[in-house]
């Protein structure tokens, strides 16, 4: 049940219960939906940008804990950043939940997105928690097609 | 049915206490039969609860299977060699076997096939091509799998014909009344899943049968989860076609079988063209077999059938009746506890079920649920079950399912319903 617990960290809780920027933007620059065909995860991201800048980042939709904590982090902790340092938290949030690189070197970088490292373990749910990424870098290269993880 | 969704849990909610008798039939002594149940998951005794996805094999199958390849193997048809005949008898005694099962009137009506998606994809691409024209109709339900309405889109699309469906109430039940009156003149067949995979429902295919068959109308019945939960004897539903996947009730998988009546069989063009299906080819013309090689093009899978005769046959040697009824207790069992938990919201509560259940909780996503319920060696399903039309109905992404067999004990309900407990103390 440990592994249970390292999935489900009180923060991917919270967060599930109290998405962050779970709203639509009106004014954004990209639209696009995620959507696992699996179980059904089903978002739709809003990015507003700033010239290299995201100025602001909005999700809506359904889907599970994971998915729903991670949209939520995500946008969190996007806005403001600049596309090229989303697009390097993406590759990086990609190898911690594929169990590819030991979070405990990242920790600084990862901050609150270490609490999905735990993700490594139930390898059915990877999909789930790299969902709203992979979105979101389709949004950032221009994707108009619905992105999907199958 | 508790349909209350309420934000405080239930944690020193216990188990309703079983209060029926188990009756003679022993589940523990079933459970020998299959080598799985040695076996611990993430270190606790498994809890089967996906059955309605596929079943376990027992002992006596995997040795027929076993068996095969090691002491009679060889390819069927035409061998000359001692072998070949042996494998060809081996092969057509599993027919005879099927044709017995469900109480088909002439061996040649079983046709041997992948499993219930290909029955229906040869149905349709056989008998639908042919009768379904411009401006005609099939008739399907709103419960039913993917399997039994995308290869009726596809050879309606190609047709111009349309696909009209049989609409279902809040419980899962059809809406029986409106179906004599979708039946047209233009409607060329009807294909109904027997019982729902999703929903548990069970459909009264005899009597559905009984009017389409006063306006004329043929039907195809979707048995793959049917068999495994009652007794099917399709002349007596009087079914023209009927379907089953073999690893859904204890058989191999990739071995299903295509019931149909001896006289649409003969009518209807072959499926797919090569060896065994032939009588004799030139480069001009081709005479095609008889049935049921007529449908059986190539080396078909021999030690799948095989397997599916030593399944078939171990399933008979239980009394069915005893054994329905022990589903029916466990799906009680179950159903009454989860009534009782104030999160659940059950899906599909028709008046008559089999041993599926299909549920959601309040605030908890399926897949979480299934991760978690997992962690305690439960396997259930979760997701959209192949039948997202029957989701969109309840306006839901998908469920939580648990889908019992006779091999399944009391103990292995009151482990779901305390490992639900958990979910709810996880998410609390």
């Amino acid at each position: 049940m440990d592994e249970l617990r390292d999935l489900y960290q009180e923060i991917i809780l919270d967060h599930n219960k109290n998405p962050q920027n779970f709203h639509k933007l009106v004014d954004a620059d990209f639209t696009l939906e995620g959507f696992n065909p699996l179980c059904g995860d089903h978002y739709t991201f809003y990015l507003k940008l700033d010239g290299e800048t995201i100025e602001d980042i909005g999700f809506e939709g359904s889907g599970c804990a994971i998915s729903k904590a991670s949209a939520s982090l995500m946008s969190s902790i996007l806005k403001g950043k600049r596309k090229e340092e989303a697009e390097h938290l993406f590759s990086l949030f990609t190898d911690i939940v594929t169990g590819k690189i030991d979070p405990a070197e990242h920790i600084e970088e990862l901050g609150k997105l270490a609490a999905f490292a735990g993700v490594a373990d139930f390898p059915v749910r990877v999909k789930c928690a790299t969902l709203p990424w992979h979105t979101m870098h389709g949004a950032l290269q221009g994707k108009q097609d619905n992105i999907t993880t199958e | 049915m508790s349909t209350t969704w309420n934000e405080a849990t239930s944690m020193t909610a216990s188990p309703i206490t079983e209060q029926h008798p188990p009756g003679d039939f022993d589940p523990w002594r079933v459970r020998e039969d299959f080598p799985i149940f040695r076996q611990r998951i993430r270190g606790k005794p498994l809890v089967y609860l996906d059955n309605a996805a596929s079943t376990h094999k027992p002992q006596v199958v995997i040795d027929a299977v076993s068996r095969f390849y090691g002491e009679e193997y060889s390819n069927i048809h035409r061998g000359v060699h001692y072998l070949s005949q042996q494998a060809t008898d081996l092969y057509e005694d599993a027919r005879r076997t099927v044709r017995q099962f469900l109480n088909a009137k002439h061996d040649e009506e079983i046709i041997f096939v992948r499993g219930t998606t290909e029955a229906i994809n040869l149905v349709a691409q056989t008998f639908g091509r042919m009768n379904i024209g411009e401006g005609d109709e099939v008739l399907i339900s709103a419960i039913e799998h993917h399997a039994n309405i995308v290869p009726w889109q596809m050879i309606c699309k190609e047709k111009g014909a349309s696909l009209k469906v049989i609409p279902m109430d809040q419980h899962g039940d059809l809406k029986l009344e409106q179906f004599e009156a979708m039946i047209t003149d233009r409607t060329r067949l009807v294909s109904l899943v027997h019982v729902s995979n999703a929903l548990g429902t069970v459909n009264p295919v005899k009597e559905m049968i009984a009017t389409a068959h006063r306006h004329g109308v043929p039907v195809f019945i979707d048995g793959a989860q049917s068999v495994q939960h009652l007794p099917v004897d399709v002349q007596d539903l009087d079914c023209d076609f009927f379907a089953m996947s073999g690893h859904k009730i204890y058989g191999p998988t990739g071995i299903g079988v295509l019931y149909g009546k001896k006289a649409l069989l003969e009518d209807m063009p072959p499926y797919q063209g090569g060896g065994d299906m032939i009588l004799s080819v030139t480069f001009e013309h081709t005479v095609y077999n008889d049935i049921p090689y007529k449908f059986e093009a190539g080396t078909p899978n021999i030690a799948g059938a095989i397997g599916l005769a030593a399944a078939l046959k171990y399933f008979q040697g239980h009394d069915i009746t005893a054994l329905a009824a022990h589903e029916e207790r466990l799906l009680h069992h179950a159903t009454e506890n989860l009534r009782n938990i104030d999160e659940v919201r059950l899906i599909g509560t028709a008046k008559q079920k089999a041993s599926v259940l299909s549920f959601t909780l309040c605030a908890v996503h399926p897949h979480d649920i299934g991760t978690i319920l997992d962690q305690h060696g439960i396997a259930i399903r979760a997701g959209h079950h192949c039948a997202q039309p029957v989701m969109q109905h309840f306006g839901i992404p998908a469920t939580a399912r648990a889908s019992f067999s006779f091999y399944n004990t009391m103990e292995d309900v009151d482990a779901l319903v305390h490992a639900i407990h958990s979910v709810l103390e996880v998410f609390s």
